[in-house]
């Protein structure tokens, strides 16, 4: 197995090279475009010396790499800020102030991260479980009524926006039918079960849409693995369907299914802005989206690093799931 | 189930027909099989003999296949038995060996727990010992270590290895019929021959009886006792080895006999010496890879080509003779080494070499027209009246004995000969001196495969081609060669005239290969087989 542990010290380098990039990438992208950072955080009623002095204090003058490298320490070893009174320490991982209330940006990101998290990850559970299955299913009862009628369904889950599936799931199940009570985020520390209840119409509204997109990917996949030789092979040598189904169709079929995951994943950490405005969840894509209104830029850097953060994390995974299953990648 | 079992036939097939949408593949077919019989099924592509072996398992159930007629395997009547019986049947009594070893088998789980898998389904055998049986027989088929090797993916056996797998997990609950579907047509010569020994010890020990699906006659004299003989979906001939393949009764027999080249047979109209020299490779090497991996697929290859001449180029699989061929057209630059042509020092692609693919179906582009797949070499000359282009192209084709008015078909309307057809007008077209053909015929059937050896020969006779042949069939290039070079590891290990080399093989390579081609005649099948032992012993 000494060919496993180079494969993910490989992997492992790779992935922090590739935070490296991401990070240089969006620090020059959000601070090197045009426009007067000082004018826009001092406001719009600021004399020209209260932006002077509001451009030095943020140290815009300086040139970019010097600033970036600021940056960089800030994340690595922590750093001072002045305030214009004092100074304020922020230690590693700093990720720098917010322009508009002069809080810690990591600070605020772990305010926000485990509602993001809680969120994505039961999503996550429950649109793999249901996705993965039900491709299965019509993948096994192909050209039959349930197939197509499973078909239907997903065709028409990839098509619903959540906005349209979490209303309607909230007006039933909360509104009309009192079943649950209109989700407020209740802390997984706080109290589990509460939490638990509170966040299950968003896990189901994220998780249905997801899993129709899953759903159709296993089927495909799962189809194709089913053309292969080998599934001939033990059929020919009477292995039971469901054994040939579950045990050598599914396994080939998992790679695709396990790369999709990795994105979407990654990406609804800091996306599922539509399902945590319409819930009420306070989480990184509501706030991302308001520092990007109010143009809070280190607050934006922050979390877009997160965020990209998340999706090497997952992606990497991603890659070790798939040399855990199939040995050939790490030759390759 | 009333007959005894010693009287019955382990098969019975009678007047089976399988029809797919409205194609019968197999058209009212009979035979028997007595138990631990050997019976050959010998056809060209589409002669439906594949289908006739999954019909023996019942592997057309629910594919839309329609069948008709009756077959009995081992007692049980594949058409009417439930899935329950068919899954008894399947493994337990009779076991198939498939064509491609590395896609038969799961690429995801080891070697012994894929036989040991199909071991429990059939016998309820613990875990334990389902896996001791899958050592056993893995040592059985001849796995050096079967212990440790039993643990190894598919991926990190070789073709020979895992065609002995596959062969391992057939004998795990000791069937009574062993079904193999051209169980060596994916392996190289000498691999084929062990393949093929161990299919002979097995059956001498084991007494089962072997159904051998296969278009290599050869393969078929070396293994069974009796042959038939399919064409469209029928039976042709049925006999023993000896009379079929010895005193054919039938045109189709005897054509199809003609046709399969001899290795023993050298060149029929042998080109007239000449001595000038039209291309020539000095000390070739190249190599593939970075760092730890980098190899040499070519290693110091020097070699002449003369005008009007054939030189053969023979060798297994990695022996870097494809690699070879591409340096000398210019497809590839030798990392080592020069190619000279008439003389001087020539690098990447040039009219005057051209170069014949192997598989005729991937190497013409399926979206244009056959006509401006062959017009290409001229355009890339200048040439821009469409008119001449059309013209010459007519020619080019009938030149080939196509019909000079296809230009506007598309490749999948031709047959897999006339594809290459097509692949050697395009060679043509830019008038060369030299064709390098790598493996030309070896995805063809052999009739015709017999027909382009003939045009490819017509063709160098009339235009004084110079003629590299590249092939892993050592009685193909027998037939086309006035000079051989044997490969082996990127090295030649055998140069010279094609006659000195098949008659008299220097070195022990070349007669390990020549040892390891199927003879037609089952005599000298046997002679072969005692001598392959000596070698191996040696």
């Amino acid at each position: 197995m000494s060919g496993f542990g180079g494969f993910v010290l490989r992997r492992g380098v790779g992935a922090v090279i590739t935070l490296f990039a991401i990070s240089v990438i969006i620090y020059v992208v959000f601070y090197a475009t045009p426009g007067n950072v000082a004018q826009i955080t001092c406001g719009p009623r600021c004399s020209p010396e209260q932006v002077h002095q509001v451009a030095q204090q943020l140290r815009l003058d300086d040139p970019l790499y010097l600033r970036y490298w600021h940056f960089l320490e800030g994340i690595l070893v922590g750093r001072d800020y002045s305030t214009g009174t004092a100074v304020q320490h922020c230690s590693a991982p700093c990720l720098g102030l917010s322009y508009q209330s002069d809080q810690q940006v990591t600070e605020l990101i772990l305010a926000k991260l485990p509602v993001s998290l809680s969120l994505v990850l039961g999503a996550m559970v429950l649109w793999l479980v249901l996705g993965v299955g039900t491709g299965m299913l019509s993948a096994w009862r192909r050209g039959r009524l349930s197939e197509r009628v499973l078909t239907g369904i997903t065709l028409a889950g990839t098509a619903t926006p959540v906005f349209v599936i979490g209303l309607v799931l909230m007006i039933v199940v909360c509104g009309e039918l009192h079943l649950l009570p209109f989700p407020q985020y209740v802390a997984f520390t706080d109290d589990p079960e509460q939490w638990a209840w509170n966040l299950l119409l968003p896990w189901l509204s994220l998780a249905l849409i997801e899993a129709a997109t899953f759903a159709r990917l296993t089927r495909a996949s799962m189809l194709e693995t089913l053309a292969e030789d080998h599934i001939r092979t033990f059929r020919a040598y009477g292995v039971g369907e469901r054994s040939v189904i579950g045990r050598h169709a599914l396994r080939g079929a998992l790679a695709p299914v396990i790369a999709l995951n990795a994105n979407n994943f990654g990406s609804a950490v800091g996306g599922a802005v539509l399902t945590e405005t319409l819930f009420g969840l306070p989480g990184i894509g509501q706030e991302l989206v308001h520092a990007v209104a109010v143009v809070d830029l280190p607050v934006v850097v922050g979390m877009v690093l997160v965020i990209g953060f998340f999706v090497v994390i997952a992606n990497a995974v991603a890659d070790l799931l798939y040399a855990v299953a199939d040995r050939r990648v790490v030759l390759a | 189930m009333s007959d005894s079992p010693v009287t019955a036939p382990l098969v019975q097939v009678t007047d089976l027909t399988v029809e797919f949408g409205g194609l019968r593949a197999v058209d009212g077919l009979s035979f028997e099989l007595a138990v631990g019989g050997a019976l050959g099924l010998v056809g060209e592509s589409g002669s439906g003999k594949s289908t006739v072996a999954s019909a023996l398992l019942g592997l057309h159930r629910d594919t839309g296949a329609r069948l008709g007629g009756s077959v009995l395997v081992a007692g049980t009547d594949v058409g009417r038995a439930s899935d329950e019986e068919l899954r008894r049947l399947r493994g337990a009594k009779a076991a198939m060996v498939f064509q491609d070893p590395l896609s038969s088998l799961d690429p995801y789980y080891a070697i012994g727990d894929q036989i040991a898998e199909v071991y429990r389904v059939h016998t309820r055998a613990s875990r334990r010992a389902a896996r001791a049986r899958a050592v056993e027989v893995l040592d059985r088929v001849g796995i050096p270590d079967a212990v440790r090797r039993s643990r190894s993916r598919p991926h990190e056996f070789s073709g020979g290895m895992r065609q002995r797998a596959l062969i391992a997990m057939a004998l795990a609950c000791e069937p009574d019929l062993l079904i193999a579907d051209e169980p060596t047509t994916a392996l190289d010569v000498t691999v084929q021959a062990q393949i093929l020994d161990l299919l002979h010890t097995l059956r001498q020990e084991t007494g089962m009886g072997l159904l051998l699906v296969t278009h290599d006659v050869g393969v078929a004299a070396e293994s069974v006792d009796e042959v038939l003989v399919m064409r469209h979906g029928k039976a042709v001939e049925h006999g023993s080895v000896a009379t079929v393949l010895g005193a054919p009764r039938e045109e189709y027999t005897r054509d199809l006999l003609s046709a399969v080249p001899r290795v023993d047979v050298s060149r029929v109209s042998p080109a007239a010496p000449s001595e000038e020299v039209v291309i020539e490779a000095v000390g070739l090497r190249r190599e593939f890879g970075r760092g730890r991996g980098r190899f040499a697929a070519v290693d110091d290859v020097s070699l002449t080509v003369r005008r009007g001449e054939t030189l053969g180029v023979v060798g297994e699989s990695g022996s870097g003779k494809t690699t070879l061929g591409r340096m000398l057209v210019g497809l590839l630059e030798p990392t080592a080494g020069e190619v000279r042509y008439e003389g001087g020092v020539r690098s990447g692609v040039g009219p005057a070499v051209q170069m014949v693919f192997q598989d005729p179906v991937s190497s013409l582009n399926p979206r244009r027209s056959v006509g401006e797949s062959i017009a290409d070499p001229l355009r890339a000359r200048g040439e821009r009246d469409e008119r001449h282009i059309r013209h010459r192209v007519g020619e080019l084709l009938a030149r080939v004995g196509l019909d000079a008015e296809h230009y506007d078909r598309y490749p999948h309307e031709f047959s897999g000969g006339q594809r290459q057809r097509v692949g050697i007008a395009r060679a043509l077209a830019a008038d060369p001196r030299v064709i390098v053909c790598d493996e030309p015929v070896s995805a063809l059937d052999v009739t015709t495969q017999a027909q382009v050896v003939a045009l490819l020969g017509e063709l160098q006779r009339e235009l004084g081609l110079a003629l590299v042949f590249v092939a892993h069939d050592l009685a193909v290039v027998r037939q086309v060669s006035d000079r051989v070079a044997v490969m082996r590891g990127g090295r030649i290990v055998e140069y010279g005239p094609a006659d000195e080399v098949y008659g008299a093989p220097q070195d022990p390579y070349t007669r390990q290969l020549l040892a390891a081609v199927p003879a037609l005649d089952p005599v000298v099948a046997a002679r072969r087989r005692s001598a392959r032992k000596e070698l191996t012993a040696a």
